[in-house]
């Protein structure tokens, strides 16, 4: 099956029900998504397909297949991006294991709102912390959208 | 039980250890060159630091990263000593050696209120246990205690490493070593000549362990006490770091499990036939309960997700075991019945202790109670090992490398020098990770499928009904009170299962004994408030479920309890409830001290409309802190908006560092007082994945807000101090709002 993972095309031994995050995870060796609730819930394995955000463990490769997506190893360009200079300006992570979901879905919001309110953020940020760095990370998404203002 | 039996049964395995040992000095920490493997080119200092041939300064790492900060808080201990910069410091696993056991954690374990502190009694076992610790050296991250562990050895090593330095580039130089200094991570001599730290290497084989080592001044910290950034976080925010999950190694296949839906079942047979017949599966297999696991089938496929989906066709034949109607609502009735009987063990007793209520005006009493949890860290539980050539090596995300290499050794049949133990990032420990059940499973498909590595992989499904989970507990408080209403004697009853013991079998079978635990009662019996008569009673009431240290541990509940009650005997006596435990801190400055602090930060009395305050004040871990917490109801819901926390650990390492995990530890409370419930029917746990146990979102976060009250001398513990008292400030401000006090975990309004 093909796939257009962070830009570039690549073929893998998918079979069709086969939910996005174990092709990237153990096909892929994109292990930068992670596994955590394999029901949609928690929003470990949240990645961009066509510049949304999706829960990459319920969706299936054959939906996933020829569609533009987008890791957290391809979110950096020659720079880190606004949103992971803001996490560590802010200081985000603790254990990080859910921290790839979280940075995803907060680029997922910046790409359909720039500027974000509070109720917005509660809204979009709906993945699970056990480390409980929600406050952080609110505060990450707020100075990213204002240096994003700054530098576009 | 006596407490002299208690005293050293809590030495467990040590007891046998001799008189004669006792009189031998304890065992230095420093290690010696030998102790860190020598690689090409590089030069070990002690056990604990070597110098690259980049100039690069390697910390063995003891402790696991789960998320607390350890990386960063025992590099800059190092770091400070050294004068080196932080960005200099790489980490890497210590190997396991006795030097790096956790001795802190045995020590602060003890069963000592902290005003007894000083005792010879007290004073004595401390210094017994620690030296018992330094021959067991168990490798363990837990009990807030690394950084408290690490602060002496950790400095010193640091510090005997720099006079090390200072002595090479003096010899290169052919100058007395006091004309040297680390300037910037260089070593300076006073003429203005520098050597960078890689130049040093060659000289550095020639130089020897000092026989000295003096520590820095602390009015000469430069690193220690800064907001230093966490050396981990880079890695975090681009998908670099590798978790137990994120293993891979050439060959490796992937393991899913179908385990014993019961507890205490037992597997009478299986047919893995059609499994294996589906794509990518290599191998089903059987396997037995151990070190806590229950028996379950496994697929072996070449990913983990064709593993998972060839389960669905093995046919499993279980028993479900003695335990098939075991229920935990008829559990806690019981364990509510036995708080009216007699027996269990008196942890602590001071003046007349149960008698003195015989004089009060009034006996207030209360009852409380707080169900099982469930870790629920993000990273599902998982272990990697391989077979090869007699040889064993795992790859986990675990707490206890040491314990993790006796039980995989056990499982496989292997003398321990034969397997090696890689530890990787943790994705959420809170004590899941101390547990070792997921070692045998990894170790056994390794033997299966050798010489291919294997990696196993639990669902939310399986991590969520197979944990350890924090006890569910009942309690009795009475407190007996003079003409004013003040409680002049204070006595618990307490009832619930006990961790130590069943950990203990767990881990070490042939070790396994009954004695008390202290966790039972930790914070009951070792608050500070001033009552003239004391006594904390527990009886341990038995169950087929599996109990585990959860964050905060038995404080978890006990703070709850004890603060609840509290504010209890407050509005009874008609007094603010800040105010109220001022009086009985009268003699304690430095508990009363922070209550004000936290008092002033939250603006105690002055809250918005619709919303409440409510107060609580905990101690553990050898940290104090005082939380005020501002809460409204709407629809029936309980929304905690802002918690203030004020905060006594001592030393300071790194502020941040410690507001991170105060907030963090704050959420983690919060998702337990409002949510948190493990319930079991027929023998099986009744909630299997974040919908059915919910836990605090991003919307529901309050602002949490840190203040530290610095106070010198040895870092109290931070991973778990924040919880505790959480629970019961929410609670106490929901009763303010609305009359209701609510006894019972989670905290559950009355429509």
């Amino acid at each position: 099956m093909q796939f257009t993972i962070n830009g570039k095309s690549v073929q893998a031994d998918a079979d069709a029900a086969m939910p996005l995050l174990w092709v990237l995870r153990d096909l892929l060796d994109l292990t930068g998504t992670k596994f955590g609730c394999g029901i949609g819930a928690c929003g470990a394995c949240t990645v961009l397909v066509d510049g949304r955000a999706v829960r990459s463990c319920v969706m299936m490769a054959r939906d996933a297949a020829g569609r533009d997506i987008r890791t957290i190893e391809g979110v950096a360009g020659d720079t880190l991006h606004v949103l992971q200079q803001a996490w560590i300006d802010r200081q985000v992570p603790q254990c990080g294991y859910c921290q790839s979901g979280m940075l995803m879905a907060a680029a997922g919001l910046l790409a359909q709102t720039a500027s974000p309110s509070d109720a917005q953020i509660d809204a979009a940020m709906t993945n699970i912390c056990r480390c409980g760095t929600y406050q952080r990370v609110r505060e990450a998404i707020k100075l990213a959208a204002r240096s994003g203002r700054r530098s576009p | 039980m006596k407490r002299r039996a208690f005293l050293l049964g809590a030495l467990g395995a040590s007891g046998a250890l001799i008189v004669g040992w006792s009189f031998l000095p304890p065992r230095s920490r420093m290690g010696d060159r030998g102790t860190l493997p020598p690689l090409d080119g590089a030069v070990s200092l002690n056990g604990w630091l070597r110098i690259e041939p980049d100039g690069a300064v390697v910390v063995a790492m003891p402790r696991s990263e789960m998320g607390q900060g350890v990386y960063t808080g025992l590099a800059m201990l190092a770091a400070e000593e050294l004068d080196v910069p932080l960005a200099r410091v790489r980490i890497e696993q210590a190997p396991i050696d006795s030097i790096y056991g956790n001795v802190a954690m045995l020590v602060m374990s003890l069963p000592f209120h902290p005003d007894d502190a000083k005792t010879t009694e007290a004073r004595a076992s401390a210094w017994f246990v620690a030296k018992v610790a330094r021959e067991l050296g168990l490798q363990v991250t837990g009990g807030s205690s690394s950084l408290r562990d690490a602060w002496q050895p950790m400095r010193r090593a640091g510090a005997a490493a720099r006079a090390m330095l200072l002595e090479a580039a003096a010899r290169i130089w052919r100058v007395p070593a006091g004309e040297c200094s680390m300037v910037e991570g260089d070593v300076r001599h006073a003429g203005g000549r520098r050597l960078q730290l890689g130049d040093l290497v060659g000289a550095l084989r020639e130089v020897p362990l000092p026989s000295e080592v003096r520590l820095k001044d602390p009015k000469r910290f430069r690193l220690i006490g800064t907001p230093a950034a966490r050396l981990d976080v880079p890695d975090k925010v681009t998908g670099r770091a590798r978790f137990g999950i994120d293993v891979r190694l050439p060959g490796m296949l992937y393991a899913a499990l179908l385990p014993c839906p019961t507890l205490g079942g037992t597997l009478l047979g299986f047919d893995g036939d059609a499994a294996l017949a589906q794509p990518g599966v290599v191998r089903v297999s059987a396997l037995a309960a151990a070190a806590g696991c229950a028996p379950a089938v496994a697929v072996v496929a070449n990913s983990w997700w064709r593993a998972s989906q060839a389960l669905a066709a093995v046919r499993a034949d279980w028993d479900p075991g003695p335990h098939a109607h075991f229920d935990s609502a008829r559990l806690l009735a019981e364990m509510r019945a036995a708080l009216q009987n007699g027996g269990g063990f008196t942890y602590y007793k001071r003046g007349r202790g149960e008698a003195a209520l015989l004089d009060a005006v009034q006996v207030y009493g209360a009852d409380y109670g707080a169900p099982y949890l469930a870790h629920a860290t993000m990273e599902p539980m998982n272990c990697t090992a391989q077979f090869e050539r007699g040889r064993l090596r795992i790859w986990a995300p675990t707490q206890v490398p040491s314990i993790l290499r006796d039980v995989a050794a056990r499982a496989a049949g292997l003398d321990t020098a034969r397997v090696e133990v890689n530890v990787t990032l943790l994705g959420g420990g809170f004590g899941r990770r101390l547990e070792t059940d997921f070692v045998p499973q990894a170790v056994w498909l390794a033997r299966d499928v050798s010489p291919a590595p294997v990696q196993v992989i639990w669902t939310r499904e399986q991590d969520m009904t197979h944990d350890f989970y924090r006890p569910a507990a009942v309690a009795r408080l009475r407190a007996g009170l003079d003409g004013k209403r003040m409680p002049f004697s204070w006595v618990t009853r307490s009832v619930s299962d006990a961790i130590v013991p069943q950990y203990v079998s767990r881990a070490y079978p042939a070790l396994a004994v009954d004695m008390p635990d202290r966790t039972t009662v930790e914070g009951l019996f070792d608050q500070s408030y001033e009552f003239a008569h004391r006594q904390c009673t527990h009886l341990v009431l038995k169950s087929p479920v599996p109990v585990g240290f959860w964050r905060s541990v038995g404080h978890s509940h006990n703070a709850f309890f004890t603060e609840s009650f509290i504010d209890e005997l407050a509005h009874n006596a008609n007094s603010d409830p800040y105010d109220f435990r001022r009086l009985l801190l009268a003699r304690h400055t430095r508990y009363r001290t922070l209550l004000e602090y936290a008092a002033v930060k939250a603006g105690w009395g002055r809250v918005p409309n619709g919303r409440a305050q409510g107060i609580a004040l905990h101690e553990c871990f050898g940290t104090i802190v005082a939380q005020v917490a501002e809460v409204s109801v709407a629809r029936g819901a309980i929304r905690v908006h802002r918690v203030v926390c004020a905060v006594d650990c001592g030393t300071v390492v790194n502020p941040e560092l410690v507001a991170q995990q105060i907030e963090s530890a704050v959420v983690f409370g919060l998702s337990a007082a409002l949510y948190g419930e493990i319930s079991l029917r027929n023998g099986a746990v009744e909630q299997r994945n974040f919908p059915q146990y919910p836990v605090l979102g991003m919307a529901e976060a309050p602002v949490v807000e840190t203040y530290l009250l610095p106070n010198g001398g040895t870092p109290g513990g931070i991973g778990e101090v924040g919880t505790p008292p959480v629970a019961p400030a929410v609670a106490n401000a929901v009763f303010r709002l609305t009359g209701q006090r609510l006894r019972s975990l989670p905290l559950r309004l009355e429509s």
